[in-house]
């Protein structure tokens, strides 16, 4: 149907499913950690507002987690469907995190189940905030497990290969690949950051639209403050990452950051476009500022991308994602490093619109910066499927039939999205924060059915 | 002592069997939910499928996530042969459970009492296993060709094959029959006499299909694969003990009482049955490109998966019977008190 060969829809499919995944996966990853803060500070200040933040928070976060749950499956399945020849090779050498993935996806989904089913279960509150721990757990060790393959087949290592075949293989090795600590810190810390922001965001955007109560003071107040801390944890991974990649993968920071010739006292481009001689033009030079990036010295050498063989180089279009990954991260922390100003400064007030407008844009930027950073990891490291050993076109299925599953795909996510956006909207519109609590809260004992 | 590559079947086959089993009973439910609100049953049995569902829907999926990244990770070589050759039944199987899984949610926790919702919900539940056996129909062999340009799936033989049509027929009543089984059990507990009359009618009605196209399974591998029928039909013993203990759990349903045993004689139905024709498939996993012993991974990484496998259990199991305990035997919260 389409002029493409199999290897490039199977990219085309498998980039929609993971982008498609990436968006419920980054929530299931950080939205835990919200609940359980949350809950922790209702128990403590026994105060019912936290508390009702912690309830309303999971269930909106039950549907996300379905959705995140089925395409996890879906591209389970389609990494072996679509890349048999790679999965032949690699699960060899990687299935021990992928089995361990599968564990940890099993501690939380028996833990989610309790924890959503036990509200009022127990006399004392704080067991079922226990329940919540290993929901945080389960969650971002899958993310740990998940990012170490990803990782390996950046930074391959733990095995050799002798005419195809795989020997020496070391699994622990493979999954502690040079990749693997700063892509971890990295994928969690960002997870956190982007949870909080889009919580953040839900609380400002009520504020705005209906001078929010008390409740969405405090959601705001509790979701900025945790974006800041997880905003700058972020920029710690993200400059470590940078130093990683400068000098594991140097042709992925080169195509990146537009570096084609190697020299010392580098400088960062930001932003600016190619002409057809690949010339920058129209961008921001901050002097030095790249060896500084990747070496944490201003004088230091940069590998450029004249390195690298020219067809083993990723495609120059990936620097606009790193760029607009950075800005976007440095808009959230700066904005809620703003809120946390006029909050503490008593004479400004920290609920003018224009801040609650930046904080209520934090979260979908937040969102778009973890698909652009995604984006910029795995074009950047194009045209290998496994780095140095395997190339996508190697790995890929050579069946002919993936353009019609490529469009049942997009019907698929296209579906899910309709639905889940449809649901969420349903289940907080007829059920406003305020009648909760009203409903809630008078009469404990009288509130069974509910959830 | 076991070989590694044994050990990893056997991890790999208990797995599966878990998913059988608890999936079937995800799956008949949804059915039965969706059956009984379209003839105006619902009020009967809803309430009573929904409070065991609600709580471990996710848990029957990551049995089967287990199983093929299981799958992939003791044997690569299946990865290779099955991704080849299973794009579309794969891909559709994937379509499936999402509708089935998001749908479930979207339903439950969202907007109540969709009958669209309700629809997808119970008729994937039953295209699900149909899809999902395509993968142990071919393992047999004959459905499947290697040439110059790669493994290919011979959608023409498996669509017009007697013994694939028969192993999905299996699949279906099978899961009506063990989910209506079960919900009859689980209505007994909540002492809920009219969901038990309905459920009990159910178990009765699917029993029958059920061991006559295990039977009609047999007779169709028989043409299939004779070198496997023939390995089944050494090991028959175990298949009548399967039979034997079909024969118990439908004689304690209609006897009415006892539903727990009854239960645990289905269980123990699949099991045997299931581990029989494990046993008789080797000791090729992929008639005839994979055997048991050309597709293991290496020896480091089986041992490795092992010691993860039996560390994951010292967590799972424990977490489970608290799951259990929570959902499913605490009498107060079965009967709607909590």
């Amino acid at each position: 149907m389409f002029e493409l060969d199999s290897a490039t829809l199977s990219r085309m499919l498998t980039s929609l499913t993971l982008l498609f995944h990436a968006i419920f996966a980054t929530i299931g990853v950080g939205v835990p950690v919200m609940v359980s803060i949350a809950e922790f500070i209702g128990i403590k200040k026994k105060d019912p507002h936290y508390t009702l933040l912690a309830r309303r928070w999971t269930r909106g976060y039950t549907i996300t987690v379905a959705v995140g749950v089925v395409t996890g499956t879906a591209i389970g399945l389609q990494l072996s469907l679509l890349w048999p020849s790679f999965m032949q090779l690699a699960g060899n050498i990687i299935a021990l995190p992928l089995f361990m993935e599968t564990f940890a996806f099993f501690f939380e989904a028996i833990f989610l189940g309790a924890y959503l089913y036990t509200w009022d279960r127990f006399k004392n509150p704080i067991y079922h905030w226990l329940l919540s721990i290993p929901v945080v757990i389960g969650g971002t060790m899958s993310a740990f497990f998940i990012t170490t393959v990803n990782a390996f087949m950046n930074t391959p290592q733990g095995f050799k290969l002798e005419d195809g075949n795989v020997t020496s293989i070391n699994p622990l090795q493979a999954m502690f690949n040079p990749a693997t600590p700063t892509k971890v810190f990295h994928v969690i810390s960002s997870s956190y950051l982007t949870a909080a922001a889009v919580l953040a965001a839900i609380a400002a955007f009520f504020i705005l639209m209906k001078k929010g109560s008390q409740y969405h003071k405090k959601a705001l107040k509790l979701t900025v403050i945790a974006t800041f801390i997880f905003a700058i944890m972020t920029a710690i991974a993200g400059d470590l990452s940078a130093k990683f990649l400068a000098e594991h993968q140097p042709e992925k920071l080169a195509a990146g950051e537009w570096h084609f010739e190697t020299e010392d006292k580098a400088d960062l481009i930001v932003f600016g476009t190619l002409n057809e001689d690949n010339e920058v033009e129209n961008a921001i030079r901050i002097p030095n500022a790249l060896s500084f990036l990747a070496h944490g010295d201003f004088n230091a050498e940069v590998t450029g991308l004249e390195e690298t063989p020219e067809d083993e180089r990723p495609p120059l279009w990936i620097h606009y994602m790193f760029d607009l990954m950075v800005s976007i991260g440095f808009f959230t922390l700066g904005i809620s490093l703003l809120y946390i100003v006029f909050w503490k400064v008593k004479k400004w007030n920290e609920h003018h619109p224009l801040l609650l407008w930046g904080i209520a844009a934090g979260g979908p930027l937040s969102m778009l910066a973890i698909e652009f950073g995604w984006v910029f990891a795995e074009v950047g490291r194009q045209p290998w499927i496994l780095r140095g050993f395997m190339t996508v076109f190697e790995g890929s299925t050579t069946s002919p039939h993936v353009d019609w599953m490529f469009i049942l795909f997009v019907a698929l996510y296209a579906v899910l999205a309709v639905g889940c956006i449809v649901v969420l909207r349903k289940m907080f519109k007829n059920n406003p924060a305020e009648l909760e609590l009203e409903h809630r809260y008078p009469q404990v004992a009288a509130t069974k059915e509910d959830d | 002592m076991m070989s590694y590559e044994l050990i990893g079947i056997t991890v790999l086959w208990i797995f599966l069997y878990g998913y059988l089993i608890v999936a079937s009973i995800d799956f008949g439910a949804g059915f039965f939910a969706f059956y009984a609100k379209a003839t105006k049953k619902d009020h009967i049995i809803n309430q009573l499928i929904s409070r065991y569902l609600s709580p471990v829907w996710e848990v029957t999926n990551v049995f089967f996530v287990f199983f093929f990244v299981g799958l992939v990770g003791f044997f690569p070589d299946m990865a290779y042969y099955f991704g080849q050759s299973l794009l579309i039944p794969g891909s559709i199987a994937i379509v499936l459970i999402a509708i089935r899984g998001s749908f479930y949610a979207f339903e439950s926790y969202g907007s109540k009492d969709n009958l669209v919702y309700m629809f997808f919900y119970g008729a994937t539940g039953l295209l699900i296993p149909a899809s999902l056996s395509t993968a142990l129909t071919i393992s047999e062999g004959g459905f499947i060709e290697e040439t110059e340009t790669g493994v290919h799936l011979l959608s023409g033989e498996l669509l017009t094959s007697p013994y694939s049509w028969s192993v999905v027929f299996l699949a279906i009543v099978s899961v009506l029959y063990i989910s209506s089984m079960f919900l009859t059990y689980y209505a007994d507990r909540a002492g809920d006499q009219p969901a038990l009359d309905l459920v009990r009618k159910y178990a009765l009605f699917w029993s029958s299909p059920t061991i006559i196209a295990s039977l009609t399974t047999f007779i169709a591998l028989s043409q299939q694969n004779p070198e496997h029928y023939q390995r089944a039909i050494d090991l028959w013993w175990v298949f009548g003990i399967s039979v034997a203990f079909f024969m118990v759990a439908v004689f304690l349903v209609y006897q009415g009482k006892n539903y727990g045993w009854a239960f645990i004689a289905v269980m123990f139905q699949f099991l045997v049955a299931f581990f029989g024709y494990g046993a008789s498939h080797l000791p090729y996993l992929l008639n005839p490109y994979v055997t048991l012993s050309s597709g293991v991974t290496n020896e480091t990484m089986a041992i490795a998966l092992i010691v993860v496998f039996i560390a994951g259990l010292l967590l799972l199991i424990p977490s489970l019977v608290l799951l259990m305990r929570m959902f499913l035997f605490d009498a107060d919260y079965v009967k709607g008190k909590k």
